[in-house]
């Protein structure tokens, strides 16, 4: 069993708490400056998603050990109000924040594996891992 | 797109680095500079997101100035999360700019079908001396234009969709199918829109609208027969009183009602006498002063009008196209059959 730590994400404080969280067992697990820096990016805006359109969540860092490889895997998951056409929001383009807000597609480009599972009124859970290189 | 800058190259690419920053550092001069900015064409070429060269900006500090302060190392580090920013940008650029392509090439595709499908060449038609050009704006044409020869007589349609782009190229492929099954049946102006327009009612959104002018020539009354729907009106130049008069028709335009009956008019064409036929493309050429006026266009039309017709209409077009600083506005198609 791996070890796997959690933040509960409710307001903007909380966002800052995953971050830190997934750069620490970012640098621990050995990943270099720039893919640390991207990893707490790709968690930053997960909780910012969570925050913004599901209002309460958790994002869990898990360190993960596959064929050989090390790596850490970020899992965003709320009870928010779920996403309607995910074809679109992982459309390049699409926000409804403005900006880098909903920046889904950015973050499976900042990660090597990306998954996303939502249902309307259940909720949504976005599992991305990314590999030491 | 990515990370996955093999090692070795990333090791080329930071040694670079390191004698460009190198140089520039001992020479300050203008050619180390000017290295750089080649240096960046090339990551952008690699498209190395810029947090990755800040990463090796720091890498090369540190092997530069193994003693450099602790604050100056940590403000690189927050400088290479702030890039991190830039490069999620950018990645998402990347990224459209190859769906822009992808889209623009089928776009391009699209086009081309239906350019074949609509014009085809000027016909020829005994005794008439015909010139056609219609060009579009953007790169669907919303502009419509078809001539049918039956063996006896000469039909002529030009039709303006309201709105431009691929929703209007769309329902002009619709209209040219519709008039391919519809003209075979009725000769006669005024019905053949009265049936067009309960296809158009039909089946195109409410929001669209289209014009048309419908005319058949009978060469050997020497007659036009024409109605109208609500299309801009032509000229008409008769050669006896060296005047050109509109091409006056009444009729609603297509799409808008169930049931609307046109009224059928009709010209006698003389040798010499001139049909001409536009767009609204052609009269709401807008330059620096405003619309043109169709009495400029006439005398457009005058000052060339002693050329063979395609020759004419290549030449109005011309005309025009400099006066709006070659920026078309509006699909642009003028037809004139000149009674030889």
């Amino acid at each position: 069993m791996s070890i796997q730590s959690c933040v509960e994400v409710r307001n903007e404080w909380d966002i800052v708490s995953a971050r830190q969280l997934g750069r620490n067992m970012a640098k621990e697990l050995g990943f270099g400056t720039v893919d640390q820096a991207r990893i707490t990016t790709a968690i930053s805006e997960l909780a910012r998603n969570i925050y913004l359109y599901a209002g309460h969540g958790k994002v869990c860092i898990e360190a993960v050990e596959e064929m050989g490889k090390k790596g850490l895997k970020i899992i965003a998951t709320d009870k928010g109000p779920g996403i309607r056409d995910i074809r679109k929001v992982m459309e390049d383009g699409y926000t409804t924040s403005g900006g880098l807000g909903a920046g889904l597609p950015g973050v499976k480009r900042l990660m090597d594996e990306f998954s996303i599972d939502s249902s309307v009124n259940v909720g949504t859970e976005i599992i991305a891992t990314k590999w030491i290189r | 797109m990515k990370n996955n800058s093999n090692p070795g190259s990333n090791n080329r690419t930071k040694e670079r680095y390191k004698t460009i920053l190198t140089t520039y550092l001992k020479e300050k001069s203008e050619t180390a500079l000017y290295r750089g900015q080649q240096f960046s064409r090339k990551l952008i070429e690699q498209q190395i997101p810029p947090e990755d060269l800040v990463s090796q900006h720091v890498q090369v500090m540190q092997e530069l100035f193994p003693d450099m302060s602790e604050k100056l190392k940590d403000s690189f580090d927050f400088l290479l999360e702030v890039m991190v920013g830039y490069g999620f940008a950018y990645r998402e650029h990347q990224s459209l700019k190859s769906r822009q392509r992808q889209l623009e090439s089928e776009i391009e595709v699209a086009a081309t079908m239906q350019q074949n499908l609509i014009l085809g060449d000027p016909p020829t038609f005994d005794g008439l001396d015909i010139g056609v050009i219609s060009v579009p704006a953007k790169k669907m044409n919303g502009d419509y234009y078809n001539f049918m020869n039956d063996g006896a007589n000469l039909s002529m349609a030009i039709a303006d969709i309201i709105g431009k782009g691929i929703p209007a190229a769309m329902s002009m492929s619709m209209i040219k199918y519709a008039m391919d099954s519809l003209s075979q049946h009725c000769i006669k102006p005024n019905l053949l829109l009265e049936n067009l327009n309960r296809v158009v009612e039909q089946n195109v959104n409410p929001s669209m609208f289209i014009t048309m002018f419908y005319g058949v020539y009978d060469p050997t009354k020497h007659k036009l027969f024409y109605s109208s729907a609500g299309h801009e009106p032509g000229f008409f130049y008769s050669k006896k009183e060296d005047k050109f008069h509109d091409l006056f028709a009444k009729g609603l335009v297509l799409g808008v009602s169930k049931t609307v009956s046109y009224k059928e008019f009709e010209k006698k064409v003389e040798p010499g006498d001139m049909i001409i036929l536009l767009s609204d493309g052609v009269t709401e050429c807008r330059t620096e002063k405003g619309f043109i006026e169709r009495q400029e266009i006439i005398e457009l039309i005058r000052e060339n009008m002693h050329l063979p017709a395609q020759q004419m209409v290549d030449r109005v077009f011309y005309e025009l196209e400099k006066l709006q600083e070659f920026e078309l506005r509006d699909d642009f198609t003028l037809i004139v059959l000149k009674r030889v």
